[in-house]
């Protein structure tokens, strides 16, 4: 799906847990999550922790939307 | 003599559970474990399954050098002949987990190892140069048929057998280029080829192309407190009910959903359609897996315009690549019309 959206000329940053995944299905812009059963929360914190956490890797996502790349590229902390 | 194997499985084929047990991590067992039964007879009295390595899908895929590690070092006491994995089908993860665990028994214990996969499965894409892997059907319906296969090429390879091509071995492709000598030259062959090419009969090329299906990035957004943001998932995410029946696994459809004025995404409102994870956490608070109240808050902020007010979700579990690429190229078709700068698409 990420690449059929990138094929069509849109920007598309993909979060996800499986990296090695993504960087073999195609995706260009990728921010790892943190676990597979919530990518973008972690149970073991309390709801505002959680809520910073994934503030966090909605504002990396972002900053990958906004930078030019050539390459597929993973953005890591 | 008879050779050692050690099989490896995951936590679903070991009878340990589902996804809710996908966390556990390896463990070693002496002897055959669940279709370790299968492979025990096809294998005859050539070669022994003398432990099965057990670990959860989730925790593999979340530690995998951690977990190919501790599996390589549990593996060791039992001195293998060869390692045998799965066979793992369709699905990602185990066949991800599969490919990273033959790939170091192959890599640094210097033994063979075979695994069995659909052609789909990214492990193939992601390890078939390092190792053997059978080619399987995309379901554990198949396991009749994949498990001999793997027997009798993990048992060629242990004799020393000579291979024959990945179609006459029934493996998948490894890229690997062998030289061979043919009576006639070249020149003639290609001929020939091309005049059967022209008569529309068959003819098989002796080095076929790498197919790379890559897409180049597109720019970066450059205006993004102009920008209008639309979120996809290939994580089930859908309001609760699932209204529109997106499948549990091996999905034939997507949804849209609207989440105009939608701030944050509740237990009561939303709920995960995936039977590929463990839908505890996405169940209780869905935006763990789509952030639409972090996203709501940005926009409140200004960081970004407007989160686009329809977001787009299937459930990406052994859903295969054709399906895929239909749903994201309508998805894409749909955002654009509606006047999307850029997608956050997440995954489990």
């Amino acid at each position: 799906m990420v690449k059929e959206i990138e094929r069509a000329g849109l920007p598309v940053v993909h979060v996800c847990t499986i990296v090695p995944i993504s960087l073999t299905v195609g995706a260009n812009r990728i921010v790892p999550a943190i676990a597979i059963p919530h990518p973008l929360g972690d149970p073991t914190r309390t709801m505002e922790e959680e809520k910073e956490i994934r503030r966090h890797l909605v504002q990396k996502s972002l900053k990958a939307l906004q930078t030019e790349i050539s390459d597929q590229t993973v953005f890591a902390d | 003599m008879s050779y050692r194997i050690i099989h490896y499985i995951n936590q679903f084929y070991a009878g340990i559970g589902g996804e809710e047990k996908a966390d556990v991590t390896p463990e070693i067992r002496e002897g055959v474990v669940g279709p370790g039964m299968a492979l025990k007879a096809a294998l005859g009295t050539d070669a022994e399954i003398v432990a099965t390595v057990v670990c959860g899908d989730s925790y593999f895929a979340s530690n995998m050098e951690k977990a190919s590690a501790e599996i390589l070092d549990m593996m060791k006491k039992y001195k293998p002949d060869a390692v045998v994995a799965g066979p793992a089908f369709n699905a990602g993860r185990y066949g991800t987990a599969c490919g990273a665990v033959c790939e170091a028994v192959v890599k640094q214990l210097g033994i063979p190892a075979v695994s069995g996969m659909y052609p789909e499965n990214p492990g193939v894409e992601m390890y078939k140069k390092s190792f053997y892997i059978v080619e399987t059907p995309d379901s554990a319906a198949g396991m009749k048929k994949a498990v001999p296969a793997m027997a009798a090429l993990v048992l060629k390879l242990l004799k020393g057998e000579k291979l024959g091509t990945p179609a006459e071995e029934g493996y998948i492709e490894r890229g690997v280029r062998k030289n061979k000598f043919y009576d006639k030259l070249a020149a003639e062959r290609a001929v020939d080829m091309f005049t059967a090419k022209l008569k529309g009969e068959p003819f098989v090329t002796e080095y076929p192309m790498p197919v790379f299906d890559r897409v180049a990035p597109n720019p970066a957004v450059k205006d993004m407190k102009n920008a209008v943001i639309a979120l996809v998932t290939s994580g089930g995410i859908c309001p609760k009910g699932n209204p529109d029946h997106i499948e549990a696994s091996s999905a034939s459809k997507f949804g849209e959903y609207d989440i105009s004025g939608v701030m944050d995404l509740t237990a009561d409102g939303y709920c995960t359609a995936h039977g590929g994870y463990d839908a505890t956490y996405a169940d209780q608070d869905a935006d763990r897996v789509l952030p639409v109240d972090v996203l709501r808050d940005m926009e409140k902020e200004g960081v970004f315009k407007k989160l686009h007010n329809k977001f787009y979700t299937t459930v990406g579990n052994g859903t295969a690549v054709a399906s895929a690429k239909k749903f994201g190229a309508e998805i894409a078709r749909r955002l654009i019309a509606d006047g999307v700068t850029a997608v956050i698409l997440t995954s489990t």
